[in-house]
């Protein structure tokens, strides 16, 4: 048994759950409990989805347990090919239903289902994780549906440079972009721009947007770009292995992490390398003046930012590439870098090693906790959890890897891959240092009128100690005396203590603007003395 | 997938279904419950989805001390239960030492521990004496095979119960979470009408649990409340029949219970609740001229969809077109029931696809539902009001009769604002 005040993984069925909706075609019949369904929100809210998750659950209850819940998992397999006719099948159990073992992918298996591909998914919940069930998921997916496609034992391996023999343009396939992710939408379509500016086709994006048919076309493209090893890692080294397929392992997250990417992929397709790619005297090509970050980070205006304690955590793909970006390309000071991906900690041993630090691998929320406050950061480089981490403790911190919120799912174009990533890595590290020097200054002059602690904006109550409720500068004046305000021709308005009482319990975002009505309305009705009665009045008559 | 049947003498249009139910398990209540009782930790046994579940519900409430957490199976637990069991005292201990302001703590059942038959029941006692006279460890089940969202207060609230203490003494207890400043509200308007002692629970501090016995006049605040409700009655305490306060008919009706049960003349009740019920209208009255005639479907979410119906039925002049609800217990709801219009469709449990086909097939001008289909819905052109909005919201009262029908008034307004022409 193991604590957990926050998990920065869900169960491996929601990574199942993650390829599904990723995809097109693609239904999922979950063995779950009632309750589990609150999972469609993160489609639906987080990632804000027009329609629902091609997902259907048994939902069994109690009264089902004495029951047949293998019947149950099979009429609803029945019914949901029936209604959805997906063209591919995934089958799975969430961890309640792994408790009580129906075994509902060989129930599938032994059911008439028109012959639609069946996978089964074995997804051990009390073992392990969300990517791992996502990675499990499209490994799964693939093999099943290209088995038939399998060379014999013993085949040539493909060349990735065949495309110069068949008097075509070289393809890859993206792999990995999938919804939950962090930015994978707008990190396809910046890569998929990149590889056309050197004429390098997409074949495949997968899981996102892709149906069971794309799936079977992944063997024709010249080799796999693999731009999120924790989901993607599996199927491109069984891709490898039994088709022969060349992968791109470089993920393209930074300045430099995006000219090796290219080079790593001339390469491979034996392009000849552009002039524009060519490192100069420097080490600096070129292309990377396509992206805005190295003549902001080289601008005086950023000289301040050098040497800044940064404290970085996430998944291992975004916690490396950031670690990267802050040393070299932003000039800050690494000062602890972690990840809660396992899978990956051989790759982020070795890139913490670099940076002549440890590497935290750790999925437990308070281990981080306590290395950040260990390390005393001026920047907190992480995901969701470690801005709970970072309000505690009064740093300012930047969101770079999921877990996300719904904030991290942007209207606007941001992705963190290529030369635009790296322009909106630029600005969303460094604004909230800048909303930190402001706090500074408000620390040191806490008399200023305009700058006041109720004035902040995501640290407020951070590093000031908590203040009553009624933070605003005329509740203090209002401890001292009444409230009073001139009321033309009757004298003074004055609120009661009941009706001060009443107010303090309005929220404080609008606390000014109850005030503010009911006074308007007692100098209309001429009442002198603001009382709790007065306010409910008010709040009717301005209801409307 | 489900079986529908109909049942129902005095409602002949009731509709049992079940299928796919497309709801919350009773750990949500967490949610709400750790900001009632800020002194009380809420601690899940259960698996990484419950965890995941909670945190993806009050994710966006960025915290400096959770109030809440969940106890991890591992495979090892799950080989034998004796281990198990050391494990939750050594977690406990573990949480107490970190967190030593915690008075009470809930240890809340899922559907991995009960189906493995983890008795916390047993492990609450063992930890109680353990821990004499500094926490309280409770015990109830949240699970999705046994509880539908609300009914995990209900079931927190009836964990509470046996720690009351006894007394004669008369007073109006109110059950069910409400907003801070409604309880005062009601509170204040219980003191106008001569009732001096109204107690609630749950209290605002765990450890100030009001008393209960024959005195006890008890007025539920929510109708999810069945079992709770039933073992205040078994303490001594007198259940008092009442529409739910919501609107100013369901309000006045729900003080006047509670007045006429401690002898207050009815013209002490009119002089002190009709000017609300008059003002409530008028609060009301601009929302009805946009929901008066608009057809609603209440989907089942929190067992607050009768109430909620009666009130947008009869003071928001709304029209009925199914009234869904988790779970019907006819005694809590008898006098909902009787004022809600002859021939109502109300249906019980859910089979999501089935409802789903008639919500579309009656194209409804407002449908009430969960998260996960209230997007999906207005991308099919179909508005919605998202329903568990409503167990978060102050909207108990006759002062709160206008807000609570602007929630549903929004949504239309909103639409009609929005154009992108």
């Amino acid at each position: 048994m193991e604590l957990t005040l926050w998990t920065y993984e869900g169960p491996p069925h929601v990574g199942a759950m993650r390829i599904a909706t990723s995809m097109e075609g693609v239904h999922y019949v979950l063995h779950a409990p009632q309750g589990d369904t609150y999972a469609d929100l993160l489609f639906t809210m987080i990632e804000r989805r027009d329609k629902r998750p091609p997902v259907t659950y048994t939902t069994f209850q109690a009264r089902d347990l004495g029951g047949d819940t293998a019947e149950l998992v099979k009429r609803s397999i029945s019914e949901a090919v029936a209604r959805f006719q997906p063209e591919a099948l995934l089958v799975g159990e969430s961890c309640t239903a792994e408790l009580i073992q129906d075994q509902p992918g060989a129930l599938a298996g032994g059911m008439d289902l028109g012959g639609i591909p069946v996978v089964n998914l074995e997804l051990p919940a009390y073992s392990k994780k969300e990517n791992w069930g996502a990675a499990e998921t499209l490994y799964q997916l693939v093999r099943g549906l290209l088995k038939a496609q399998l060379p014999s034992p013993g085949f040539a391996k493909p060349s990735p440079q065949r495309w110069r023999d068949e008097g075509r343009r070289p393809r890859v396939n993206l792999l990995g972009p999938s919804l939950l992710g962090f930015r994978c939408r707008d990190d396809v379509r910046e890569i998929t721009a990149l590889l056309a500016e050197y004429g390098v086709e997409v074949a495949v994006v997968a899981p996102l947007g892709a149906r069971p048919a794309d799936l079977q076309r992944i063997p024709t493209a010249d080799a796999n770009v693999c731009l999120y090893p924790e989901v993607a890692g599996s199927v491109c080294s069984w891709l490898e292995r039994s088709f022969g397929m060349a992968t791109v392992r470089t993920v393209p997250i930074g300045i430099g992490a995006t000219a090796s990417f290219l080079r790593e992929l001339h390469q491979l397709l034996g392009l000849e390398l552009p002039a524009a790619l060519q490192p100069g005297a420097d080490g600096t090509c070129a292309a990377e003046r396509r992206s805005r970050l190295p003549w902001y980070s080289r601008s005086v205006d950023s000289t301040y930012l050098t040497g800044k304690r940064v404290f970085i955590f996430g998944d291992a793909t975004h916690a490396i590439a950031a670690a990267r970006i802050a040393s070299r390309e932003l000039g800050f000071q690494v000062v602890g870098l972690g990840s809660y991906s396992r899978e990956q900690a051989r790759e982020l041993r070795a890139a913490a090693a670099e940076l002549g630090l440890e590497a935290l691998i750790s999925d437990d929320y308070l281990a981080v906790e306590a290395a950040m406050a260990a390390a005393a950061p001026e920047l907190v480089l992480g995901t969701q959890m470690e801005r709970h981490s970072a309000k505690r403790l009064g740093i300012p911190c930047a969101v770079i890897s999921a877990p996300l919120h719904v904030q991290d799912v942007p209207a606007r174009y941001s992705p963190q891959m290529g030369w635009e990533g790296a322009n909106v890595i630029f600005d969303a590290w460094v604004h909230p240092l800048m909303m930190g020097l402001e706090e500074h200054l408000i620390g040191m002059f806490r008399h200023d009128f305009e700058f006041v602690d109720g004035h902040l904006s995501h640290l407020e109550g951070a590093s000031a100690p908590t203040r009553p409720a009624e933070a605003e500068p005329a509740r203090d004046q209002a401890a001292a005396t009444p409230v009073a305000t001139a009321l033309p021709g009757h004298g003074e308005l004055v609120w009661s203590p009941d009706g001060e009482a009443e107010l303090a319990k309005i929220p404080f975002f609008v606390r000014g603007k109850v005030r503010k009505n009911t006074e308007a309305y007692a100098r209309e009705r001429g009442l002198e003395v603001i009382d709790s009665e007065a306010l409910y009045e008010a709040k009717a008559h301005f209801s409307s | 997938m489900g079986a529908s049947s109909v049942v129902d003498d005095r409602h002949p249009s009731l509709l049992k279904e079940s299928g796919q139910r497309e709801v919350f398990c009773g750990l949500t209540s967490i949610v709400w419950l750790h900001r009632r009782m800020p002194d009380a930790f809420f601690l899940v046994v259960g698996s990484r989805t419950c965890a995941h579940l909670i945190q993806s519900a009050a994710g966006v409430m960025i915290f400096a001390e959770p109030r809440f957490g969940t106890a991890i199976l591992g495979e090892r637990d799950l080989a034998g239960l004796a281990d198990a069991n050391e494990e939750l005292d050594r977690l406990v201990t573990d949480l107490l030492v970190r967190r030593p302001e915690i008075r009470t703590l809930f240890l809340v059942g899922s559907c991995p521990s009960e189906v493995i038959k983890l008795d916390l029941a047993k492990a609450a006692e063992r930890l109680n004496t353990q821990l004499a006279g500094r926490v309280k460890v409770l015990n109830y089940s949240g699970s999705g095979i046994e509880t539908t969202f609300t009914q995990g207060e209900d079931k927190a609230l009836l964990a509470m119960v046996p720690l009351m203490p006894s007394s004669d003494v008369d007073q109006l207890l109110i059950v069910g979470t409400l907003a801070d400043a409604v309880e005062d509200r009601l509170v204040q308007l219980f003191g106008r009408l001569g009732i001096p002692v109204v107690t609630s629970l749950p209290p605002r501090r765990s450890t100030e649990l009001p008393p209960i016995g024959p005195g006890t006049r008890v007025l539920l605040a929510q109708p999810f409340l069945s079992d709770t409700a039933r073992a205040l009655v078994n303490r001594g305490a007198r259940l008092l029949a009442a529409p739910y306060p919501f609107g100013v008919e369901g309000s006045r009706a729900w003080m006047a219970a509670g007045a006429e049960a401690f002898g207050v003349a009815p013209a002490q009740v009119a002089a002190v609740l009709d000017p609300l019920v008059e003002r409530g209208r008028r609060a009301i009255a601009p929302h009805r001229e946009l929901l008066a005639g608009k057809r609603l479907f209440l989907l089942p979410d929190s067992q607050l969809e009768l109430s909620l119906a009666r009130f947008l039925q009869r003071e928001c002049g709304m029209e009925l077109v199914e009234v869904g609800t988790p779970y019907l217990d006819r005694q809590l709801l008898d006098a909902e029931l009787a004022l809600l219009p002859e021939g109502t469709r109300i249906s019980e449990g859910q089979d999501v696809e089935r409802q789903l086909e008639r919500v579309r097939a009656a194209r409804p001008d407002l449908v009430v539902c969960g998260l996960g289909l209230a997007n999906p819905l207005e991308a099919e052109g179909i508005a919605t009001k998202w329903s568990i909005e409503l167990v978060f919201s102050p909207i108990h009262g006759c002062d709160q009769a206008g807000d609570l029908a602007e929630l549903f008034a929004r949504s239309l307004r909103r639409r009609a604002a929005l154009s992108f022409a």
